[in-house]
């Protein structure tokens, strides 16, 4: 059965422009159940076009790889939980680049007789690059599932030691190219490869972690691309490139939420930071806070006309989205203004934050994002910080020798009330004091963040 | 030309030196450059909301590796390289699956009016 080649190609057509349009469908909350709906059927489609194209001998090997996907990917997709889907995200990318890594090692060994000094570059390229984002992929998925400590492993020279991994990759890289019938350089630079993305991301502290999911989405994006350019696949070039392109835009909005470069995040040491920062905290504790309980807080709220929640990671891991949910639809019921302020890095993955609180029933024309919530500060009568620590901290925009100077923040400060529910007085990830607890217009809530909710959706209810 | 675009040995199953023209290579740079600036435009009018989301789909898009995969499994003839494409298979399929029905759930979590509905 051969079929012509052209029929095969316009699939292709169809299939890219079904990917177009699901991420264009992703644009806007109410089309974007279709996002994901018209991406399958293109994947079906192109897969398809390309069984019609390519014959394969042994059918049961097909079948029985097809049915693990279904039997391993269906439960995973099911029961992850929202909290989690940042482990998934990280261990669907180490599954995805190891994929691409092995494809780019059976064409090595298939090819490496014939082919031409361009296809054995991209190959090598597309190999160092599948399995240093696997090993990454999966130190990420390690750190956060909590399997190994998230903060940065750090040791003197770690930089160098990790780039001259990367070299000597690179280089066992440039032999096969010269020498492609020395198969045996191949697992020496798989090797080498896998040791660098594992120092890589060990290297990466916990808060880190949008960033660098983003940056590793975008290399396993790339890796596809590239056995798209050697098996002269139209196809895979599209999709690796929509896929690369995505990963590294969400990353650069990532890290400028930050106020840090990808270099930074990748080998600056945050760690060092933190134990500079520690004494300078442990001394500000002496410094004055007003403090109140969440009955005082209840009575508070219920003169308010607007009240902005702003939301952290802390308030997912306390699992306090229902809570707060609750208190903002007891506000609601007494007539009170309730908007949701959404930092970019809120959470542990781009747009987490917003997935917590969509569970948790907030509608999402509640959620705001940071530079359409900030004008509104002003006239904001309390706002709620529940988790965040550093992307309230006025610092930001004040004083020039804080590490988190520069960093775009929410602008709770400048609410007539800020409430701060929060456990101890201790700083954030960058190891800086927030300015925000010694204003005049802050009052703290010491406290589990699920408990003082809840003591306060008792209080409101009480009156 | 454009017949050959898609494969160069659609027939034989020897593995043979893919055809590779220099032309081929300057359309495929042209293909990239293009899809590159279209992601870019396309992720930065996806709205911040949906990033989670969205990053399960460009991660079950991309497992469109699944395709090279395949096209080794029909290529090769060496018992071991067959089963590497049969793994890369099992993997990618697995992405896309667990990546569309995650997108689906995800996405249907995000309601725009206050329901009744008691929190779980």
């Amino acid at each position: 059965m051969t079929i012509d080649p052209a029929y095969i190609l316009a699939l292709y057509v169809v299939a890219v422009v079904l990917f177009i349009l699901s991420l264009r469908f992703m644009s806007d909350v109410k089309t974007s159940r279709w996002g994901g709906r018209s991406a399958a059927l293109g994947m079906a489609i192109g897969v398809v076009a390309t069984l019609l194209a390519y014959q394969i001998q042994r059918v049961d090997l097909l079948v029985g790889a097809i049915l693990v996907g279904f039997v391993v990917g269906t439960p995973i997709a099911l029961r992850v939980a929202t909290t989690a889907l940042p482990q998934r995200t990280a261990i669907s990318q180490a599954f995805g680049s190891l994929a691409v890594a092995l494809v780019g090692a059976a064409e090595f060994y298939d090819y490496h007789a014939t082919a031409n000094t361009f296809t054995l570059s991209v190959l090598s390229a597309e190999m160092i690059l599948g399995f240093l984002t696997f090993a990454g992929s999966c130190i990420a998925f390690a750190k956060l599932q909590e399997l190994i400590p998230g903060r940065p492993f750090v040791y003197p020279g770690k930089n160098f030691v990790s780039i001259a991994i990367l070299l000597v990759a690179a280089g066992v890289g440039v032999f096969l190219v010269a020498e492609p019938s020395q198969t045996f350089a191949l697992p020496i630079m798989a090797a080498f490869a896998l040791g660098f993305g594992f120092l890589l991301v060990m290297g990466i502290g916990g808060a880190d972690m949008p960033t660098v999911i983003a940056i590793l989405n975008a290399y396993t994006g790339m890796s596809a691309a590239a056995l798209g350019f050697v098996l002269n696949n139209k196809l895979l070039i599209v999709a690796g490139s929509l896929d690369g392109s995505s990963g590294f835009v969400l990353a650069l909005i990532m890290s400028q939420a930050m106020n840090r470069s990808f270099t930074n995040v990748l080998f600056g040491g945050v760690g060092a930071k933190v134990t500079k920062a520690v004494p300078g905290a442990v001394a500000a504790q002496a410094r004055p806070v007003q403090s109140l309980s969440a009955d005082d807080v209840a009575t508070i709220l219920e003169n308010a006309r607007s009240v902005v929640v702003v939301p952290g990671y802390g308030m997912a891991v306390a699992q306090a989205q229902h809570t707060v949910k609750e208190v903002t639809d007891l506000l609601q019921e007494k007539g009170i203004d309730v908007k949701y302020g959404i930092h970019p890095v809120a959470g542990r993955m781009p747009g987490h934050m917003n997935v917590l609180l969509a569970e948790a029933n907030v509608p999402y024309d509640q959620l705001w994002e940071m530079e359409k919530i900030n004008p509104m500060f002003p006239e904001t009568d309390v706002a709620i910080v529940v988790g965040a620590n550093d992307v309230t901290n006025p610092a930001a925009r004040t004083k020039a020798d804080s590490p988190l100077y520069g960093m775009p923040i929410m602008n709770v400060d400048k609410a007539k009330t800020v409430i701060f529910i929060k456990r101890s007085m201790s700083p954030g990830f960058s190891g800086s004091d927030n300015e925000l607890f010694y204003l005049p217009n802050t009052w703290m809530v010491f406290g589990d963040a699920k408990k003082v909710l809840s003591d306060l959706a008792a209080a409101l209810k009480k009156d | 030309m454009l017949l050959e675009l898609v494969a160069s040995n659609v027939t034989s199953t020897a593995p043979a030196a893919i055809s590779y023209t220099s032309q081929d290579l300057v359309t495929n740079l042209l293909i990239f450059v293009m899809s590159t600036f279209l992601g870019v435009e396309l992720i930065r009018h996806v709205t911040r909301l949906l990033h989670t989301p969205l990053m399960a789909l460009t991660n079950a898009i991309s497992s469109v590796s699944m395709i090279a995969a395949l096209i080794v499994m029909s290529e090769t003839t060496d018992q071991t390289l067959l089963i590497l494409a049969t793994v890369g298979v099992a993997l990618a399929s697995t992405n896309i699956i667990s990546g569309f029905i995650l997108v689906e759930r995800i996405v249907r979590l995000f309601k725009s009016k206050p329901k009744g509905k008691p929190a779980k």
